[in-house]
């Protein structure tokens, strides 16, 4: 579709011109979605706490309150964004860049559909790795910039938690890799075809819950959310920001969260596999349900334990994460890379048939 | 020993997490409480302690008598009182003032008063904008109880057996 739309464009511009602007177009066909999603992200979060507190929830801009998002939104647009006199004007500016920059670029190697991928690069998982991880320069810029100190200390905690959780978060992925033989995030579902039994959360189980709880920990988001805490540190790294600049972390923050659940449907749920694949009747029943539905599907139910978490748990100590980040998930993932290891050596089916390491 | 291996798997099957989720799941489920305000409203006690009001008489003549009890009680000094002889040789009050951002809502005025002249009624929806009068003069509270009356009695009688 998109090589028609670039020989189409060619006739009129300049090749390379042509190229840059199919790319824009299709930043801006995954972008568009991805906004509103975390838009309507924050609906879902304040309605299912709301509901799980036996509250309504925003109910009133709209029906059911479904435009409060868009409310939200214009009044933070029309907010002044007030700049602390002593702070570091330049950095308190671009650190709000500095977060979500890393957050929209990493969706270039999400694939959403078989083929539906902007860049289906083999090194895809290493890029998601490196580019998720910049994200913490902005918090980091943003505790520094704001000369204050409860913007550092969020900043500090901020970036201290998720460094530590991205070891984890890594060798959860090092298992990945293994078991399909591939760090091209197309392949690594392609890998788990067969139904619901053939993804890869079954010889992965310890690494999906590593895996995602590395990723709330990864987004600052409750039961981890001491970057944050209200109660000690008023907002953590964000005090200081307003308006526009301070709805752009939210949005970072968002985007985060529906990044994490989409790799982790990607990696351990088949992606945009459906699971009744080769279960007889049932296969044929769901065939005409496209992909980018399934994996929707898997990755609104994810977003939903993340809203579930924090609706449930009680906030960590912080040496408590510390404990849980380096003391028990980096040496279960470093066995598990070993039990992997040993699966993929005796080829156990069905999840090491296809590729794997030996 | 067994209770060693029991700890073990209920720590790494992460069981008491798993019980956390399953509460917050049921209450997701469970019909909520919220009461959508304008629209519906909470039952009120018949002794609700709202916005003031001046009784009269079935025969139209107002209750008060100027003791001036209720002004004695106000603890918060929100009650002004002045009164005269009037032509027919009753006390009566002229000037009778109720400061509603010194009130308190306690409802001493309403306990002092022997003739159940000034009472609280039932509304509370009633707002002051910046430079609004927030001063009840002696005229919006009988008005105000004129308007309230029938309520007024409704909720004196439902209350009269416990006063």
């Amino acid at each position: 579709m998109f090589d028609a739309l670039h020989l189409f464009l060619a006739q009129w511009v300049p090749d390379a011109l042509a190229s840059i602007l199919v790319i824009l177009v299709q930043a801006v066909i995954v972008i568009v979605p991805l906004l509103l999603a975390v838009a309507y992200l924050t609906y879902a979060e304040r309605k299912v706490i709301g509901y799980m507190q036996i509250r309504l929830g925003p109910n009133r801009v709209g029906k059911y309150g479904l435009l409060q998002p868009i409310a939200d939104a214009v009044k933070l647009l029309m907010k002044e964004v007030i700049i602390p006199s002593q702070s570091n004007v330049y950095l308190f500016l671009i650190a709000p860049v500095l977060a979500i920059a890393p957050a929209i670029a990493v969706w270039a190697v999400v694939p959403f559909d078989n083929g539906m991928v902007i860049a289906d690069i083999n090194a895809g998982l290493l890029y998601i790795l490196a580019i998720a991880s910049i994200g913490v320069y902005g918090v980091v810029v943003s505790g520094w910039a704001s000369n204050s100190k409860y913007a550092f200390l969020g900043a500090l905690r901020s970036s201290a938690q998720k460094v530590s959780y991205e070891i984890a978060m890594g060798f959860a992925l090092v298992t990945v890799i293994m078991t399909a033989g591939s760090m091209n995030l197309t392949d690594i579902v392609k890998g788990q075809q067969g139904g619901i039994w053939a993804w890869y959360w079954i010889p992965l189980l310890p690494m999906f819950v590593v895996y995602f709880v590395s990723g709330v920990a990864e987004t600052n988001r409750a039961p981890f959310d001491v970057a944050e805490g209200e109660s000690e540190i008023v907002a953590g790294f964000h005090v200081e920001y307003s308006g526009m600049t301070f709805a752009v972390f939210f949005l970072a923050e968002y985007a985060m969260m529906i990044l994490i659940s989409f790799l982790t449907a990607i990696m351990f749920m088949g992606g945009w596999l459906s699971p009744f694949e080769g279960i007889p009747g049932l296969d044929a029943a769901f065939a005409f349900v496209p992909g980018l539905a399934w994996l929707s599907l898997k990755v609104a139910f994810l977003l939903f334990v993340f809203l579930w978490f924090r609706a449930t748990f009680p906030r960590y100590r912080y040496d408590q994460i510390m404990r849980l980040g380096w003391k028990i998930f980096i040496p279960l993932t470093i066995l598990w890379v070993f039990v992997v290891g040993a699966m993929a050596y005796f080829k156990v089916a069905p999840w090491f048939v296809h590729g794997g390491v030996a | 020993m067994m209770q060693a291996l029991k700890r073990h798997l209920k720590t790494w099957t992460l069981w008491e997490l798993l019980l956390g989720l399953k509460l917050t799941l049921k209450y997701f489920f469970k019909p909520k409480i919220t009461v959508l305000y304008p629209e519906e409203k909470t039952p009120l006690s018949p002794r609700f302690r709202g916005k003031h009001a001046l009784r009269r008489y079935a025969n139209g003549e107002e209750r008060c008598i100027a003791c001036k009890l209720c002004e004695a009680v106000c603890p918060a000094n929100a009650i002004t009182i002045e009164s005269e002889a009037r032509e027919d040789g009753s006390r009566r009050t002229t000037v009778y003032d109720i400061d509603l951002f010194k009130c308190i809502y306690c409802g001493f005025c309403e306990e002092a008063c022997p003739v159940d002249a000034i009472v609280e009624t039932r509304v509370f929806e009633y707002a002051f904008e910046p430079g609004q009068i927030h001063v009840m003069s002696k005229e919006m509270l009988l008005a105000h109880g004129d308007k309230m009356e029938t309520q007024i009695a409704a909720d004196r009688a439902a209350d009269a057996k416990y006063r």
